[in-house]
């Protein structure tokens, strides 16, 4: 299997912090890769490179053979990296179905439409259906996105991740908040995700780290610490002492 | 999957996403009756021009303002350039009406593309005064170029010919009136087509959480300076109708005083739907002239006192943006974080 994402010698520092230490990482087309670590890991940092949020100091990123080091958070987007975020980050005022349209809008360059109204595109409403659908928002298409439970949120923020069509999606604590009752429904959501997706989930729940991935890489002080099959890196005594002392979740 | 049990067929999700788009019953009645004033009030034709000239004004700031939470205290600038524009122009000799709105927008335009980089580096605050500096230096500089401009004795000698080569101006105001209105409805509707387009939502999407916007792929500076060179170019024409249809200009039309007034209108109105800036201009104009009527030498007194208490009734009608500034300039800090950005408009 070919790398859809890779890293090499990645290096941010904020001052004297070295917030990510050199990183050189691989993410396979279809994988299921979880990145986890203990808190103030770099984990966020790393993320906020990758998306272009943040410009690294030294090193290169690359996505399906082109690098993209340089370009700005939108036009990785519009090259197929998409993320979800930890802490909400949706339109208030706007609901899920306008959300999804102009996500939609957007990747399709309908963004610079300025005199059709919107939904008028072909295919549009389709597809918003079948987005809905997928992420369990089609009863609450049309209400205010402030107003929606906060597991519909966490939803609504995949949902619009996804309708931006990513080949690499990340997926920054998806479960991050979400009641116990709406949990089963997210976490199905999660492992539905289609396999031509490749997904990057930085997570501290471990029962969803071990149920979803198929490989983990484990970052400590901004730098990879290990990384191997879920198998490997949960038997690794090396890792359990890292967390050791660590308020593990759950 | 199972079949969820509200699903939307594709035909409501399509007619649901268009609504914004669709003409409503308020809407007609308010052009209906702009319509009416001009037969219903035929002593009032002047004050019927000022009104829609300003409203077309506020209109403009919520362009910015409403749609883009771009806050400005010196949309006068792009006024005053428009109402310069169509004055030199036709105290030159091109005294048509039509070709004066399309020079002032075209450079209102220029000005609001080359400011916009200014304007969008930055915080709110940062933006705010950007903006009024960009209006204070357009004021000096009219000030100064007094052998263009006239100075502070004002333009002299705007010579109109009538719009479309028919309608000469008169001096009740009753052409300029109708000329005014009709601008402002077409721009009005230009307008709402803009907003309710995917461009539209993309500059609402911005507002409410620019983060977001750019990790769903929107270019958000581009939209951003798009939407206020959109924004200068309304107000260049707003300028340009009043000098055209009073046929002076004086340094007024870049004053600050100009830039408040209209931020005022449109918290009066309300902003993110557009009619707030025309609704308010109705209230603000009707009201000063209400007051200066009974009251001439406190008028202002008063508008004053019922501004507060109006802006105080009506604060859940300002959006985000509108209310984060009025705490910053008192005071009162940031606004919750991580709180979900309010409704705006509808």
């Amino acid at each position: 299997m070919a790398a859809v994402l890779e890293t090499t010698s990645l290096v941010r520092r904020f001052g004297g912090l070295v917030a990510t230490d050199n990183v050189t990482f691989s993410l396979e087309k279809g994988a299921r890769h979880a990145l986890i670590g203990p808190n103030g890991a770099g984990k966020t940092t790393f993320i906020n490179l990758l998306t272009g949020v943040l410009q690294p100091t030294s090193g290169r990123i690359v996505l399906e053979g082109q690098d993209i080091t340089g370009l700005k958070p939108e036009d990785r987007v519009r090259r197929g990296l998409a993320r979800t975020f930890q802490i909400n980050q949706l339109f208030g005022g706007m609901t899920p179905m306008e959300t999804l349209a102009l996500a939609v809008s957007e990747r399709n360059g309908g963004g610079r439409d300025w005199w059709r109204p919107l939904g008028r595109a072909s295919g549009m409403a389709e597809e918003i259906g079948e987005l809905a659908t997928r992420f369990r928002l089609t009863d609450v298409l049309e209400e205010k996105t402030v107003n929606l439970a906060y597991g519909k949120q966490r939803l609504l923020e995949l949902a619009v991740a996804f309708a931006c069509k990513p080949r690499v999606l990340l997926l920054d604590e998806p479960a991050a908040g979400v009641p116990e009752a709406e949990r089963q429904e997210l976490l199905d959501t999660v492992a539905s995700l289609p396999r031509d997706v490749s997904v990057l989930l930085i997570e501290h729940d471990m029962d969803l780290v071990f149920s979803f991935a198929d490989r983990i890489s484990v970052l400590v002080n901004g730098a990879l610490f290990t990384e191997g099959t879920v198998q490997e890196v949960s038997t690794d005594p090396k890792v359990r002492a890292v967390y050791l002392g660590e308020s593990v979740d759950d | 999957m199972a079949s969820p049990p509200h699903a939307l067929s594709s035909a409501q999700v399509s007619a649901a996403l268009g609504r914004a788009a669709r003409w409503n019953i308020p809407e007609i009645l308010f052009w209906l009756v702009a319509v009416g004033a001009y037969f219903a009030l035929p002593t009032r034709h002047l004050i019927l021009n000022e009104i829609a000239i300003l409203g077309l004004f506020a209109v403009s700031l919520d362009l910015i303002l409403g749609y883009a939470g771009i806050v400005s205290l010196g949309h006068a600038a792009f006024f005053g350039l428009g109402a310069y524009t169509a004055g030199l122009l036709a105290k030159h000799g091109f005294g048509d009406p039509l070709l004066g709105l399309a020079a002032a927008a075209a450079m209102a335009a220029a000005l609001g593309l080359v400011t916009s980089f200014l304007v969008l580096r930055g915080a709110d605050l940062t933006k705010l005064m950007v903006t009024l500096g960009v209006a204070l230096v357009l004021g000096e500089v009219a000030n100064q170029m007094s052998w263009l401009t006239g100075g502070a004795d004002g333009l002299q000698g705007v010579n109109m010919k009538p719009v479309l080569g028919l309608f000469e101006f008169d001096i009740f105001g009753s052409v300029a009136y109708a000329y005014s209105l009709a601008v402002t409805f077409v721009l009005v509707v230009v307008a709402r087509r803009i907003v309710s387009s995917p461009f539209g939502l993309s500059l609402r999407s911005i507002r409410d959480n620019p983060l977001r916007a750019r990790a769903i792929g929107i270019p958000v500076n581009r939209r951003l300076v798009a939407v206020y060179t959109l924004s200068a170019a309304y107000a260049g024409i707003a300028g340009a109708l009043l000098a055209q249809t009073t046929q002076f200009v004086s340094l007024e039309v870049l004053a600050f005083h100009r830039s408040a007034d209209v931020l005022l209108v449109l918290t009066i109105g309300g902003v993110g739907y557009l009619y707030g800036g025309l609704i308010g201009a109705v209230v603000f104009k009707v009201l000063q002239d209400f007051l200066s009527a009974i009251t001439p030498q406190y008028w202002q007194f008063w508008i004053g006192v019922i501004l507060v208490v109006m802006v105080l009734a009506g604060r859940e009608r300002m959006t985000e943006k509108a209310r984060d500034l009025v705490r910053r300039v008192t005071g009162r800090g940031r606004p919750t974080s991580g709180a979900a950005p309010a409704a705006g408009g509808h």
